[in-house]
């Protein structure tokens, strides 16, 4: 089944003909993703990519019934953007854009609280891809194989390692969600677990962490309780020093919190398969299953 | 970003916020102007002006009685560095000394104001706990720690800022002054784009009036381009030097003690690098993420922010192509180790989106570059190297 998207997801990209979201898009229709047009203000009525472009979210919902958006627009405009295409009844939101100030999301849940329809997942994230089905996010398709491990991530690059790794050991993946790393996001890792754990092809998760936050620590408490399949994970971080921001805004330790070390006790004690080194996570979900 | 306890406080009286009344230090001559523009009755408090907490118990806050106290304040610290529990081991310059008009203390409290990761919104933490480490008393004594949330408008509920004020034993007239110091702060806090204020200690004075002794504010850095005043008061000598060069060129670097060098493509495989090295008995120099859209230029600066570290004895590249080119990020490689020279070992991994032309490119290079296709044998390797 795989989640959150698939062939049957109709999608657009708002921000569709700036140069990031162009190469993207272009990659996700290449990959056979259901792309049905974009939004750029001002540029409506043309053509991009082969699809049509469109003024507003809204404008794009009544011409091609689309479902989810992914969003490339800079990090000034995206607060808007979000709000937008909830508003305009898109299910499904993708937020790529990093940098986003975070009294921004802050705004962006409260509104979000009117819409409980909407799923949103990022900002700051690498998207979401269902091998085999639909890719809607900027990771690379070539390390992707269609399978059974599910992937949640707070961070890109490390998703991609947690991916090739279960490629390399044969399973693949049903589906990779990339949560992001900024401190207020929209999806955590308990909604991605409660998915994957609801979802026929997943057989096992992958929960790739950071330090910062106590986010891993209170997923760790959703498995032990409500989470049958296997599950592996590995937590970034271990030599970072206190006090330090680790390149994403919710990568510190502070005040002695959200060390990788406590991460790791919290998810040994509920039952998950832990690696310490990164390297061992593929390895690990072989051993598991 | 960080401000000093005096910008705090120029911010603090804009949002009617009530501070003492203070004069800065920059240099000796200011002195007796500094003294003069106070009220100095009864002496005042010298302050260092550094990024640190922790400064008291180093001797960077005292009650000076006289203008020759002041004087030998200045001498002491001026110009000399801060070493806190705070700070690493060289500490942080003093460039700036505030003198403050002297406040009666009845009694300490601590307020604070963050983001919650949790409830996705603004929460106030205030404590009868004052003066110290709200991590310990957080720890030691929950019960004296008191949460409450922002709505939507930035506001607590008249109803809950009652319930706080009680828990806190405030009179009527307290619990107004409270009441306007938390609107105050929750208004500064959205405004400016913070990520921190916290106010250690709110004092009750002994003529029973809440007053903000101290001023901590952190901005939120993705908010800076709205904030330009704020931009303003960025003090690059309380940052680590190549930290600092590393922002200016958006390059995300954090030092650290050991001897290799590392460069690598998004925040969570750049920590995940250091921690493989750690793993295999390396020492990281270095968190370094040249971010998703790595350039040449970025590569070549990186570089440079790298090798400007003189423990580094090699260098790891850890590359995984999602939005970046291998091949690119390849080129770079090649360009910048020719126009550094660099002489260190360098081992590379490239992984994702064209890593196969990015490795015949750095075969082809002549250079000497260790290529390695996993992480792990790739730390491995350079462990082995730099031994």
């Amino acid at each position: 089944m795989s989640v959150l998207i698939d062939n049957t997801t109709k999608a657009i990209f708002q921000g569709y003909t700036g140069s990031q979201a162009t190469m993207h898009a272009e990659q996700c229709i290449d990959y056979g993703t259901n792309v049905v047009g974009g939004v750029t203000p001002k540029k409506g009525g043309q053509e991009h990519l082969g699809k049509p472009v469109f003024n507003s979210v809204q404008e794009a919902i009544k011409e091609t019934a689309a479902d989810t958006s992914v969003i490339f627009v800079p990090a000034k405009f995206t607060k808007s953007a979000i709000i937008e295409a909830a508003e305009a009844g898109i299910n499904l939101i993708i937020c790529i854009t990093e940098g986003v100030p975070v009294l921004d999301m802050v705004d962006v849940i409260n509104v979000l609280k009117s819409h409980p329809e909407v799923r949103l997942i990022g900002p700051n994230c690498p998207g979401v891809i269902s091998p085999g089905k639909a890719k809607l996010g900027i990771m690379p398709a070539s390390i992707h194989l269609e399978g059974t491990v599910g992937i949640v991530s707070r961070s890109g690059t490390l998703t991609y390692e947690a991916v090739k790794q279960t490629t390399d050991a044969g399973l693949g993946q049903s589906t990779c969600i990339g949560i992001g790393g900024d401190p207020v996001n929209g999806t955590s890792f308990i909604d991605a677990l409660e998915m994957f754990e609801n979802d026929s092809q997943t057989e096992s998760i992958v929960m790739v962490g950071e330090i910062g936050g106590s986010a891993e620590e209170e997923a760790a408490e959703y498995i032990r309780d409500n989470i049958k399949k296997p599950v592996v994970s590995y937590i970034a971080g271990v030599t970072a020093p206190k006090g330090k921001r680790m390149g994403h805004a919710g990568a510190i330790i502070s005040g002695g919190k959200g060390t990788a070390q406590d991460k790791f006790k919290a998810l040994e004690s509920a039952g998950v398969g832990v690696v310490t080194d990164l390297n061992l996570i593929g390895s690990r979900l072989k051993e598991s299953l | 970003m960080n401000l000093h306890e005096y910008q705090a406080k120029e911010y603090f009286e804009t949002y009617d916020l009530p501070v003492s009344r203070r004069s800065i230090i920059k240099k000796y001559s200011d002195i007796d102007e500094a003294v003069e523009s106070i009220d100095f009755s009864n002496g005042c408090v010298a302050k260092v002006q550094s990024h640190t907490g922790g400064r008291g118990k180093v001797g960077g806050v005292k009650l000076c009685k006289s203008k020759v106290e002041v004087k030998e304040f200045v001498e002491q610290w001026l110009g000399k560095k801060i070493v806190t529990i705070q700070t690493d081991a060289g500490g942080l310059p003093v460039n700036i000394i505030s003198l403050e008009e002297l406040t009666d203390i009845d009694k300490e409290l601590y307020m604070s104001f963050v983001v919650d990761r949790g409830e996705k919104c603004v929460s106030m933490i205030v404590s009868e706990a004052g003066g110290m480490n709200i991590e310990e008393v957080a720890e030691k004594t929950p019960e004296k720690i008191l949460k409450a949330k922002l709505n939507s408008d930035y506001l607590i509920e008249e109803k809950e800022i009652k319930v706080l004020a009680n828990s806190l034993n405030f009179n009527s007239e307290q619990t107004d002054q409270f009441s306007k110091i938390v609107s105050g702060c929750a208004k500064l806090f959205r405004e400016k784009d913070l990520s921190l204020l916290e106010i250690n200690p709110l004092v009750i004075k002994t003529d029973g009036n809440l007053h903000c002794l101290d001023a901590k504010i952190n901005v939120d850095e993705n908010a800076l381009y709205r904030q330009e005043d704020l931009l303003d008061k960025r003090d690059p000598t309380q940052e680590d030097q190549r930290e600092y060069e590393a922002k200016e060129n958006d390059l995300s670097y954090v030092s650290l003690d050991g001897n290799i060098g590392c460069m690598v493509n998004g925040a969570g495989l750049a920590m995940g690098t250091m921690d493989t090295i750690k793993l295999y008995d390396g020492e990281p120099a270095n968190f370094l993420d040249v971010g998703g859209t790595a350039t040449k230029e970025r590569v070549s600066k990186a570089f440079k922010l790298i090798l400007s570290d003189q423990n580094v004895k090699g260098i790891l590249i850890n590359i995984f192509g999602g939005i970046v080119r291998c091949d690119l990020i390849a080129q770079g490689i090649i360009d910048a180790i020719k126009e550094r020279s660099v002489s260190v070992p360098i081992v590379v991994r490239l992984q994702g989106n064209k890593s196969e032309e990015g490795k015949s490119i750095l075969n082809d290079s002549g250079l000497n570059l260790i290529g390695e296709d996993s992480l792990q044998e790739a730390s491995k390797k350079i462990v082995e190297l730099v031994k």
